[in-house]
C-alpha cells in the first residue's frame, strides 16, 4: 500500500471573524459534490449542520525543541488527524478551520514536520477568507490578517456587495501587494465554486505551478500591479476629497512584501547551497516561497516550495519543446532584502 | 513452537487485552470484539480513541469521539461512566480504589468509584494521563512538562517543567519516577523525590509505546528499529547508563512493546506486523508472529503468561500461544 495513494487532502481555511468562513463551511458540508469532509473547528459555534465529522479542537501551538523559533506545529491537529485517520473510510478530505486571529504557519507546518501526519495526509491548500469591507481596518490593527493573506494559495474576497467598485479594486490591489502568487476570487456570501477552494494541490510539487498560469502571470504583471496601485492613489487624490487624503495609503499598513526573481538556467552547485543558506538565515522572515527552476544540463523542470525554514523540491516534468528554460522564484515575507536576494539569485546562474 | 489464532477484523485496533482470561479487541470504530467460544462483538462507542486496561478491576476503560467514557467488563458488558459533552475524550486511565481519569481538551476529570467527579482545568491541552501506583495521585502530560494532582485532597498541584510538548505519561511501578513521551523523538523523566531530570533521546521516531518490566527494573519503549530498554534499577534511574537494544531489525520499526508479567522478557511488535519475544539477559529472540497486514498497535500477556493478545492498525488481530 503506497502512502501517496492513501494520503487524505487537507484544506486550511483562515480568515477573520465575520469574513464568511462559516458560510463557506456550511456550503462545503451541505452541497452535493459527491465528497465527504471531516471538519476540524475551534468551536462548534454557528455551523448549523449536524455532522459526526465535525470535530472541536483547542488550538495548541507547540514550539519544537530544536532551537528553531519558527518551527511550530499545531499539537491538537496531530492528535485529531491521527484519530480521524484510524477510521479513514468515513471521509475523502479534511478541512481545518482556524480562529480569526490564528497564525496559519503552525497549521501548515504540522503537515510537513510531523511524520505521522505527513504519512497519512497532505496539505492541499491554504484558503483565506477576506471581508472586502473590513480588510483595510483589519490590516491596520493586526499582523494576523496580513499573515493570512500572505500565506494563502487562494484568497476569497468576500462581501464585495458591501463596497464600491473603487474600494473593491483597492482592496484587491492590497491583497496583490501582499501576495502576488495567490488566486483571488471575488464573491458575495462566500459564493465561490467549491472546485476553486478544494482539491487544489497547491502544495503538491507535481501539480504546484503546473497549469497555474497565474503564478507566471503574477510575476509578469508584478510591475503592472504596482502601476495600477499608483493609478488608484492618483485617482483618489485627484478625483475626490477623500478622507485618506492626509493619511498614508492602506498599502502602507502592509509589512509583508514579495520579492519576485527571474533568471536563466541555474548552476545546481550554486543554487542549492544558496537556497539552503537563504532559508536557514532568513527562514523566520520567509512566509512562503515558490519557484520553478531551470537547472543547467537538466531536461526537467525543478519545482521548489517552502514555509519558513522548511523547503521541498523535486523534478516536475520535462521541459516542453520550445519552452524557455527560465527560473522564477517568489518569496513572500517580511524584511526581505530584495536587492540582495536578486543579486545572489542571479549569481547562481550557470555561466 | 508458538502458534497464532488469528482474528481478522476491519479497522484499527486500539487495545488488545484479556478480560476474565478472554481476549478482547477494542477497535477505533467503537466495537469491542472478543473470542469467547466464537467471535462476539459489542458496539460501545461511536468512535473509540483511547483505552486503558484496569488490571485491578479486570476491565477496559475506553474514551470516545462521542465524548463518553465506558468501562468494558469481561463478556462485553459496557457501562457508561461519564459523558463530557460533544468533545472527544482523548485519554483515559484507571487508578486505585476504582478511580478513573479522563481528558477532554484542557480539562482532566477524575471519577471516583462512588460516581463523584472532580475537574482539573489546565491552561493548555491535557495530552496524557496516568495514575501513580501509590496513593491517590495522577499525572498530566502537557506542553512544557507534567502536572501532578492529588484528587482526594485539596491543595496545589505539583508542576514539573521541561520545555517541549509532552504527549503521554507513565509512573514507574514503585512510584519513584515519572516518564513522559514527547512530540519530539525523546522521552523525559523526573525522579519524583528530588525532581532530577532524565533525558532519554536518540530515537529515530516518536515513542508511542512504553512498558515497565516486572518490578519496574526496566522501561521498554518503541520508536526505533529495536525495543529500547532503559535500566531503572539504580536510584537515579537510567542516568549515565546505556539502554539495551533488543530485537533489532534493519527494515522495520518497533511500534509496540509489552513486558512479560514476571520475567525479564519483552514482546516486541513491529510496523510490519511481526511479533518477537526477546530476553533481556542475552537478547535471545523468538519469532512469535510473522509480518501481517498492519503495524502492531497493542499487546497484552495473559495471567498464565502463556498467551499474548495482539492488535494491528489494519485489523489483523489474534492470540499467540507461546507454549503450544
Amino acid at each position: 500500500m503506497s502512502e501517496a495513494q492513501t494520503q487524505i487532502p487537507v484544506t486550511v481555511l483562515t480568515g477573520y471573524l465575520g469574513a464568511g468562513k462559516t458560510t463557506l463551511l456550511n456550503r462545503i458540508l451541505s452541497e452535493s459534490h459527491g465528497k465527504r469532509y471531516a471538519v476540524i473547528v475551534n468551536e462548534f459555534g454557528e455551523i448549523g449542520i449536524d455532522n459526526d465529522l465535525i470535530v472541536e479542537s483547542d488550538e495548541e501551538i507547540y514550539e519544537m525543541n530544536n532551537g528553531c523559533v519558527c518551527c511550530t506545529v499545531r499539537g491538537d491537529l496531530i492528535r485529531v488527524v491521527e484519530g480521524l485517520m484510524r477510521r479513514p473510510g468515513r471521509f475523502d478530505a479534511i478541512v481545518v478551520e482556524t480562529t480569526g486571529l490564528a497564525d496559519p504557519v503552525p497549521v501548515a507546518q504540522t503537515f510537513f514536520m510531523d511524520d505521522d501526519v505527513r504519512s497519512k495526509t497532505r496539505l492541499d491548500a491554504v484558503v483565506a477568507l477576506v471581508d472586502a469591507k473590513h480588510l483595510p481596518l483589519r490590516l491596520k490593527d493586526s499582523k494576523e490578517a496580513e499573515d493570512q493573506i500572505a500565506f494563502a494559495d487562494v484568497v476569497v474576497l468576500n462581501k464585495t456587495d458591501l463596497v464600491t467598485p473603487d474600494e473593491l479594486a483597492k482592496v484587491e490591489a492590497t491583497i496583490r501587494a501582499i501576495n502576488p502568487a495567490a488566486r483571488i476570487h471575488r464573491t458575495t456570501r462566500a459564493g465561490v465554486a467549491l472546485a476553486e477552494v478544494l482539491d487544489r494541490g497547491a502544495f503538491d510539487l507535481s501539480r504546484a505551478l503546473e497549469n497555474d498560469p497565474h503564478f507566471l502571470e503574477a510575476q509578469d504583471h508584478d510591475h503592472d500591479h504596482h502601476d495600477h496601485d499608483q493609478d488608484h492613489h492618483h485617482h483618489d487624490h485627484d478625483g475626490h476629497d477623500h478622507h485618506h487624503h492626509a493619511h498614508p495609503s492602506d498599502i502602507h499598513d502592509v509589512t509583508v512584501q514579495s520579492v519576485s526573481l527571474r533568471g536563466g538556467e541555474m548552476d545546481p552547485k550554486k543554487f542549492f547551497p544558496w537556497i539552503e543558506k537563504i532559508t536557514q538565515m532568513e527562514g523566520p522572515n520567509i512566509l512562503r516561497l515558490k519557484g520553478i527552476i531551470a537547472l543547467k544540463g537538466d531536461d526537467e523542470r525543478y519545482v521548489i516550495q517552502g514555509v519558513h525554514m522548511i523547503i521541498e523540491g523535486d523534478h516536475q516534468r520535462a521541459w516542453k519543446d520550445g519552452e524557455k528554460h527560465e527560473s522564477r522564484l517568489v518569496f513572500i515575507g517580511r524584511e526581505l532584502d530584495a536587492e540582495r536576494l536578486k543579486k545572489s539569485f542571479e549569481a547562481c546562474q550557470a555561466a | 513452537m508458538p502458534t497464532v489464532a488469528p482474528l481478522d477484523l476491519e479497522g484499527h485496533c486500539v487495545a488488545a487485552v484479556f478480560l476474565g482470561d478472554v481476549p478482547h479487541f477494542a477497535l477505533a470504530d467503537g466495537a469491542v470484539h472478543r473470542l469467547d467460544h466464537g467471535h462476539k462483538t459489542v458496539q460501545v462507542h461511536d468512535g473509540l480513541l483511547a483505552a486503558f486496561h484496569d488490571a485491578a478491576n479486570d476491565r477496559l476503560i475506553t474514551g470516545g469521539e462521542d465524548g463518553k467514557v465506558f468501562a468494558v467488563n469481561a463478556g462485553g458488558n459496557a457501562a457508561e461512566l461519564a459523558s463530557a459533552g460533544k468533545k472527544w475524550i482523548t485519554s483515559v486511565a484507571a487508578g486505585p480504589q476504582g478511580a478513573v481519569a479522563f481528558a477532554s481538551g484542557k480539562t482532566a476529570y477524575v471519577r471516583f468509584a462512588d460516581g463523584k467527579t472532580k475537574q482539573f482545568a489546565h491552561p493548555r491541552s491535557v495530552e496524557g494521563l496516568a495514575f501513580s501506583p501509590k496513593g491517590m495521585r495522577f499525572g498530566v502530560a502537557r506542553y512544557n512538562g507534567a502536572t501532578l494532582h492529588f484528587p482526594a485532597a485539596e491543595g496545589k498541584p505539583v508542576e514539573l517543567e521541561w520545555a517541549g510538548a509532552h504527549t503521554g505519561v507513565t509512573f514507574s511501578p514503585d512510584a519513584a519516577f515519572l516518564v513522559t513521551t514527547m512530540q519530539e523523538n525523546a522521552l523525559h523523566g523526573w525522579k519524583l523525590a528530588d525532581g532530577k531530570h532524565m533525558r532519554m533521546s536518540g530515537y529515530p521516531g516518536k515513542v508511542k509505546s512504553l512498558s515497565w518490566s516486572a518490578k519496574g527494573k526496566w522501561l521498554a519503549s518503541s520508536g526505533a528499529p529495536a525495543a529500547i530498554v532503559w535500566p531503572f534499577s539504580g536510584k537515579d534511574g537510567p542516568m549515565g547508563k546505556a539502554p539495551l537494544e533488543l530485537g533489532t531489525r534493519g527494515n522495520a520499526m518497533v511500534t509496540t512493546v509489552t513486558c512479560h508479567p514476571s520475567q525479564d522478557v519483552v514482546a516486541v511488535g513491529y510496523d510490519d506486523g511481526m511479533v518477537m519475544a526477546v530476553r533481556f539477559a542475552d537478547a535471545k529472540e523468538v519469532l512469535l508472529r510473522r509480518p501481517g497486514k498492519g503495524a502492531i498497535t497493542s499487546m497484552m500477556w495473559d495471567k498464565e503468561e502463556r498467551r499474548i493478545a495482539f492488535g494491528s492498525a489494519a485489523g489483523d488481530c489474534g492470540v499467540i500461544d507461546i507454549t503450544a
